[in-house]
């Protein structure tokens, strides 16, 4: 078999953050590869046919498949190679690329750098020990996105959604758009997972009942779900004798979280991080394997589509840079973030303090809610280096603040290594 | 702040940020307070929630000829709330023939009030696929 070694960045996943890789990949003059599994690029755009995308990067408020679109005129105006129904099945730490589809068969390339855009892939009923028959009429809230905004089918008449997360109230929506009744949306957290703007239109706007403290204790019928019970439960999430509820359906859709998808980071040798449970990277978006990017939710799961198609793009220009041999020498003084008291995650896990204007973005993910107005300390050995404010902070908002001057300046003017980031 | 006044309090649609933003109105329904917003999208929003809420509508048509079944539309104007689940239904009856591109106008001034409907998707033509009709709707 042949060694493609044609290629300077390969990209492994068409999404957002992918194909905002290649782009700036290629426009850095890079031999540009992209590897989609599906048969169109886009990701999950082009079934989140919601609007909600783009007031960052385009200024105005775009459904998905348009987002989609727009990034994918600019890959193809840009000379990028593009192999659908492709599965990569290995990459190496020596960044070999193994991949197959249907027309060429075993593929094998050496690209002098890679980018990892695999995205994220859904929890299932199994990893949230959801009791009951195995019954036909439970799905994730993703794959009945997908039955109805691609396939066209209607999974069901008469759901409900356990979890209030943002795609479970979009679907939610989607399905009484589409003529379905939504009986209940259920949420064991006592608040809201998703965006409130998600709960006023998609779920108030509808009529569609929320029942927080409430999860699912039993799932009735056989061959199709008939039916569901519903139980409340304490501050310590256990189920409260006497609170059950029977729900008549014929469907129950999960939404109940996301995870990075990182088999093949974890083929590579690249360190993956516990918090985001996607590779540790630092603000060039390099992961711990030399010329192996990684960009988008494979890195943790982000809000917004338009940061991660911003994070693509830093990823596509690094892994160019490296390609070329010309990525600026890691000389300057790298610290380590550590996430503190309420930060449940930090992206990038590693940042730059140099003594150039470069200013680093960091993304943090609350792990409590605080609606009052909080400050995010840098601290080593409990002194605080530098501290910002924030109006609030929830679990469902990423917080993306770039460092100032300011904040710089007293990084610089500080020694350690490692900061705890937290939230008070 | 007025003392007789009635205060309500709204999520901001605007943008993803979404403001809670609390507004104080007097007997006879006049604004004399708007604040918890953080621009000035949500003084707009506000005002059309209170006089007219609308609401932009995201939904599927059906594709006769192409390469998927449905594609996406949207009304890229928010329409007026109360006629949401009618438009709906109204959506739910149109098919349209491949090729289908993204800013094609499916439906055009619905009901007389304006209203369009827009491909946000595009679904290619399937080769050797029979024309049948130009297009549905009411």
């Amino acid at each position: 078999m042949r060694v493609n070694g044609d290629y300077d960045v390969a990209v492994i996943g068409g999404g957002p953050a992918g194909m905002a890789a290649a782009i700036a990949a290629a426009r850095e003059g890079a031999r540009v590869l992209i590897l989609e599994r599906n048969d169109q690029l886009g990701g999950i755009l082009p079934q989140c046919i919601h609007n909600g995308f783009g007031a960052i990067n385009f200024g105005r408020d775009l459904p998905g498949p348009e987002y989609a679109y727009r990034y994918e005129q600019k890959v193809r105006a840009l000379p990028v190679e593009i192999k659908l129904n492709t599965m990569v099945l290995d990459v190496t730490g020596g960044r070999d690329v193994f991949a197959i589809n249907d027309d060429e068969g075993y593929l094998h390339f050496k690209p002098k750098s890679i980018v990892m855009a695999m995205g994220c892939r859904e929890r299932t009923r199994a990893q949230i020990r959801l009791p009951g028959t195995r019954a036909a009429g439970i799905f994730t809230a993703g794959t009945v996105q997908r039955l109805v905004n691609i396939e066209g089918y209607m999974p069901g008449r008469r759901v409900v959604v356990l979890g209030s997360g943002d795609i479970g109230m979009i679907m939610a929506r989607r399905l009484t758009i589409e003529g379905a009744t939504v009986l209940s949306v259920l949420e064991l957290m006592p608040h809201l997972t998703g965006l409130r703007r998600n709960y006023v239109q998609c779920l108030q706007d509808y009529d569609i009942p929320l029942h927080l403290s409430t999860t699912v204790k039993k799932i009735k019928g056989k061959r199709r779900v008939e039916g569901i019970e519903t139980i409340q439960v304490d501050e310590r999430f256990r189920p409260i004798a006497g609170t059950e509820r029977s729900i008549d359906c014929d469907t129950l859709v999960l939404s109940v979280g996301l995870i990075p998808e990182n088999e093949l980071s974890s083929q590579a040798g690249v360190v993956l991080d516990d918090h985001t449970r996607g590779p540790r990277i630092d603000s060039s978006m390099a992961t711990s394997v030399p010329g192996i990017f990684a960009a988008g939710n494979v890195t943790g799961i982000y809000d917004l589509v338009d940061y991660v198609s911003i994070a693509g793009t830093a990823a596509g220009a690094n892994a160019a840079a490296y390609a070329r041999g010309t990525a600026p020498e890691k000389r300057r003084r790298r610290v380590r973030l550590v996430p503190g008291s309420n930060v449940g995650s930090i992206l990038p896990q590693e940042i730059e303090i140099g003594d150039d204007d470069s200013r680093p973005t960091i993304m943090l993910r609350p792990n409590a809610t605080i609606d009052v107005s909080v400050r995010l300390r840098f601290t080593a050995d409990d002194e605080t280096v530098t501290e910002f404010r924030e109006r609030y902070a929830r679990p469902s908002e990423m917080i993306v603040k770039t460092l100032s001057a300011r904040h710089l300046d007293q990084l610089r003017g500080d020694k350690n290594e490692e900061y705890q980031v937290e939230i008070v | 702040m007025s003392a007789q006044g009635t205060t309500r309090n709204d999520i901001c649609l605007r943008c993803p940020r979404g403001c809670e933003v609390i507004t104080v109105l007097d007997d006879k329904g006049a604004i004399l307070d708007i604040s918890g917003n953080q621009c000035k999208l949500g003084i707009e929003y506000v005002k059309q929630e209170i006089n007219n809420p609308r609401r932009v509508l995201p939904t599927l048509v059906r594709v006769a000829g192409g390469m998927r079944p449905m594609v996406p539309v949207w009304t890229p104007e928010p329409v007026p709330k109360g006629l949401l689940l009618d438009l709906a239904a109204t959506t739910r009856s149109i098919e349209v023939d491949a090729p289908v591109s993204v800013g094609d106008v499916v439906l055009d001034d619905w009901r007389g009030l304006g209203i369009q409907l827009v491909a946000s998707g595009a679904v290619a033509r399937r080769a050797g696929a029979e024309v049948r009709h130009s297009n549905g709707g009411e």
